[in-house]
């Protein structure tokens, strides 16, 4: 054990004492996201196993066995504050306070050889300037895992297949459509034509911005697809401006029943299967109840 | 003409096509420009962005608000290091392809904006500029 460790080992209360005067006093203290309990314990628990570490005298790699324990919690608490919303430059503020500490104290220890300050001062800055490094990595794949989590929840909701009637799904298409998209779109349609046995599919695109000829083309690959499986396919929701850029663009969607609104296109799709929404007639039914 | 506000964005990604195609759209409504014109530009603007990327891997626009004897509109120059286009003539015929899309790309764009120009060096790059006037005239 080197003497800088001795030293920092033998200091750890004012030490420790120093860093939440240091983070107490910052103003960007988030008090409403934690408690200044739970601050000091998670302080205490940090800075006791980073002396643990130092007493190894290993300064440089923070990948060595030793700091394990110092890494591992570094990590959960920049996920756990990712989690919570603290900002970016909040996280790293954490550990950069730890080094003001621990320099004040070298400072006060090594007054009369500002040599030795000076080459101690520097490996302490390079070891916590490693480990802030650490928790900013964390901190971003923290967020990362939130925005990849969120990804999935909105490809997932954002194509449902819905049955509107007996034989008839109705697949609402909200965004743009890309790749992707599409794989997900025709996946869905088609399993749930085999899993109801429909026979009419209504793609809504009411909810598409843009359709270009990418677009189009999705959009006609599947309609293809669908009437594989045995089913007709009507494409509704198409807006006066959407209709006017097909045709300038040129794409060709003549052989493909399209409809303005999706009440319109369930008007079709009764009518292609023979049923009749009727207005009920109030004397008859009266009647059947005196 | 004059050259009233203008930004650039870079295209490196898919993810990018749809802040681009939003950015289109600010300019366009900051103009005046009718529900179906703005329609008409954005989808050409979706169009040759699409291109850039699945021909060149991407590149930038240059997007402009510009003034002409009284008349204001969005040009939209699309500039791109990509392989080039060897014959533009065949490329702007409908259903040409050397993707395995439509091949409406190119002449549905000309088709779309009031003003279209297309500037291709093999080994070099390609550049396409389009402009859609506020009354799409």
């Amino acid at each position: 054990m080197n003497t800088t460790a001795q030293i920092l080992q033998k200091k750890k209360n004012t030490i420790l004492e120093t860093w939440m005067q240091h983070q107490l006093s910052d103003a960007t203290l988030r008090d409403d996201l934690m408690t200044n309990d739970e601050l000091l314990k998670q302080s205490e628990e940090l800075l006791g196993s980073l002396l643990k570490a130092l007493s190894s005298g290993n300064y440089e790699n923070i990948y060595a066995s030793e700091y394990e324990q110092v890494t591992d919690l570094l990590g959960d608490i920049s996920i756990m504050r990712a989690r919570q919303g603290f900002s970016p430059r909040e996280t790293t503020l954490y550990v950069l306070s730890l080094k003001k500490a621990l320099c004040d104290t070298l400072e006060e220890e090594y007054k009369d050889q500002p040599e030795v300050l000076y080459r101690e001062v520097m490996q302490l800055n390079q070891l916590l300037d490693n480990l802030s490094l650490v928790t900013v990595e964390t901190f971003i794949k923290g967020r990362e895992e939130v925005i990849l989590r969120q990804t999935d929840e909105i490809s997932e909701i954002s194509t449902p297949v819905i049955r509107v009637w007996d034989g008839i799904l109705a697949l609402p298409i909200i965004g743009t459509l890309d790749s992707a998209r599409t794989q997900v779109v025709m996946e869905n349609l088609l399993q749930e034509i085999v899993n109801t046995g429909s026979s009419i599919a209504i793609l809504d695109i009411s909810g598409v911005p843009a359709v270009d000829s990418l677009v189009a083309q999705h959009l006609i690959k599947t309609v293809s697809a669908t009437r594989l499986m045995g089913a007709e396919c009507i494409i509704s929701g198409i807006r006066a401006e959407i209709a006017q850029t097909i045709v300038h663009l040129g794409i060709d969607l003549s052989n493909i029943k399209t409809k303005a609104s999706l009440a319109s296109a369930l008007h079709l799709a009764f009518g292609m299967l023979n049923l009749e929404v009727r207005r009920n007639d109030r004397n008859k039914s009266t009647k059947l109840f005196n | 003409m004059i050259v009233m506000s203008k930004d650039t964005m870079q295209i490196v990604r898919e993810q990018d096509v749809v802040p681009f195609r939003n950015r289109v759209r600010e300019f366009s409504t900051k103009i005046g420009m009718s529900l179906v014109n703005q329609t008409k530009l954005i989808t050409a603007a979706s169009e040759l962005v699409r291109n850039m990327l699945k021909y060149a891997g991407g590149g930038k626009v240059l997007l402009e608000i510009i003034s002409k004897n009284t008349q204001t509109g969005v040009r939209l120059t699309f500039t791109d290091e990509g392989p080039g286009i060897a014959d533009v003539q065949q490329a702007m015929r409908d259903g040409f392809s050397t993707g395995k899309s439509l091949g409406l790309g190119l002449p549905g764009t000309k088709r779309l904006v009031n003003e279209f120009d297309i500037k291709s060096i093999v080994g070099e790059g390609t550049t396409v500029t389009i402009i859609h006037w506020k009354n799409g005239r």
